[in-house]
């Protein structure tokens, strides 16, 4: 019988719902590494007993752990990860140089063909790989040594590579995003690097061919079709069909096009999902309706769900990670906000329910799909 | 005998409960307890103390009985009530709310 299961990491632990096919009746476990932030939690594609999580705290830094049992237990690996070699300075929120140090682990992307392999985006921006299971971890250097590197700068949130999209039709390609300096894309499995932001246009950048310096919040793929990637910038959404080679903006009828979670229908890959947030200092809803808005047509018309959502004095937000989706025939869309619920739908957006509503702050929201 | 209280989250961490006992020849140093620790409970590397500089996380304080030895450097003898177990050396998560 198939079923879901839904991976949550929060402010102060990590929680797995968990349900059959129709979604309906959810058994929560959790917390565990309760009081710990658990910036993702996500499961290998080839093995779905396999799961990776990031647990950090400002007091004892960063941990990794990897359940081998579908997430009844968890054991600590590899967190070492250090830079290769000297590895210089970036920007710092004033203009001036500062050097990259380790912060903690943002996101994990499971290898698709390899149980073994995972990748790991990190503050300060580095791309890290591990071939055994997360005990050993080594960086992709050549990104951080991009020519540009030494101009890249933070975010609000620190300067962390926070998006690490796969091409599932060639182990060489991949795509990072980086807060604030950009798309960055390899077509050799990490040697080198090309900045993919042609099509950008951020408000504090007078320069519209900039290479970097963009705010890009996330990336977004349908698994059929890798050259096309949906982008929700920290104004802006946007979409390329080209691999990343040029940008164009989608934004359309959106109340705000800021935001932060963005992804893609299971099995209609011109449908997509954002949730619009009011900014640049509120982050909540605008109006306190919680809508997540779907295009049918790859962007530019957008349609509010609201069903099953809070339509008055909502004022949560809902962070870059916490969208996800299943790929059951009814696709379902799942998403976790900062005061603490998680919401699903088993039809497409239509209509939602909520999963569980009093978790800590959500971080993150992957969904395996299990048959 | 070296009598070391951990906080909860790294006694979780290194799979111990109540106090650790650390056996040191030579010289009974914050660095060799440590040392100690990490060699014994792999996890607990890099909570401690940053894993490239080896300087004290910021956040982490260390007491010998009741003097705060943070400061210290991590290579200095630490008092012989610590090194002979009447005392106990305490690794601390620094007060924070949230």
């Amino acid at each position: 019988m198939s079923g879901v299961r839904v991976l949550i990491g929060t402010r102060k632990g990590a929680f797995v719902a968990s349900a059959d096919g129709a979604r309906k009746a959810w058994n929560i476990d959790g917390p565990f590494f309760g009081g710990w932030e658990i910036y993702h939690v996500t499961g290998s594609p080839v093995d779905p007993d396999r799961l990776f999580a990031s647990q950090s705290t400002g007091w004892f830094g960063q941990i990794i752990q990897r359940s081998d049992d579908a997430g009844r237990t968890w054991n600590p690996v590899g967190n070492d990860f250090r830079y290769e070699g000297v590895p210089g300075t970036h920007q710092w929120y004033d203009g001036t140089p500062h050097p990259w140090e380790f912060a903690r682990v943002w996101h994990l992307e499971p290898s698709h063909t390899d149980p073994d392999t995972v990748y790991a985006g990190v503050e300060d921006a580095a791309l890290f790989r591990s071939t055994d299971a997360g005990m050993n971890w080594n960086e992709l250097a050549a990104l951080r040594e991009h020519g540009t590197g030494s101009s890249w700068q933070p975010g609000a949130g620190g300067l962390c590579l926070h998006t690490i999209v796969l091409d599932p039709l060639d182990a060489q390609r991949m795509w990072v995003a980086i807060s604030a300096a950009g798309v960055f894309r390899t077509s050799d499995g990490g040697a080198s690097w090309t900045a993919t932001n042609k099509g950008l246009v951020s408000e504090g950048i007078p320069d519209p061919d900039a290479e970097v310096g963009h705010c890009v919040h996330r990336l977004a793929m349908h698994p059929t079709r890798p050259n096309v990637l949906f982008m929700q910038k920290h104004w802006d959404v946007m979409r390329t069909d080209d691999g990343g080679d040029s940008w164009r903006e989608i934004s359309g009828n959106l109340p705000t096009d800021f935001g932060f979670a963005i992804d893609v229908h299971a099995h209609e890959p011109e449908t997509i999902y954002v949730v619009p947030i009011k900014s640049d200092s509120e982050h909540f809803p605008p109006d306190g309706k919680l809508r997540v808005y779907r295009s049918r047509t790859g962007g530019d018309e957008w349609e509010a769900l609201t069903r099953g959502l809070p339509q008055e004095n909502c004022y949560v937000n809902v962070l870059r990670d916490a969208m996800a989706v299943d790929t059951l025939d009814d696709c379902g869309i799942y998403f976790g906000t900062t005061g603490g619920q998680v919401y699903a739908s088993a039809d497409g957006g239509d209509s939602w329910d909520t999963i569980v509503r009093d978790l800590p702050a959500v971080l993150s929201v992957e969904v395996q799909t299990l048959s | 005998m070296i009598r070391v209280g951990l906080p909860a989250h790294l006694r979780t961490l290194a799979g111990v409960e109540g106090e650790v006992e650390v056996d040191l020849d030579g010289v009974v140093s914050i660095g060799a307890i440590l040392d100690d620790l990490e060699s014994r409970f792999g996890p607990l590397r890099g909570t401690m103390r940053d894993r490239v500089t080896g300087k004290r996380r910021p956040f982490v304080r260390f007491f010998a009985g009741e003097d705060d030895v943070s400061h210290d450097p991590f290579d200095a003898p630490l008092p012989e009530a610590v090194a002979r177990g009447r005392e106990r050396f305490t690794v601390v998560g620094a007060m924070a709310g949230g």
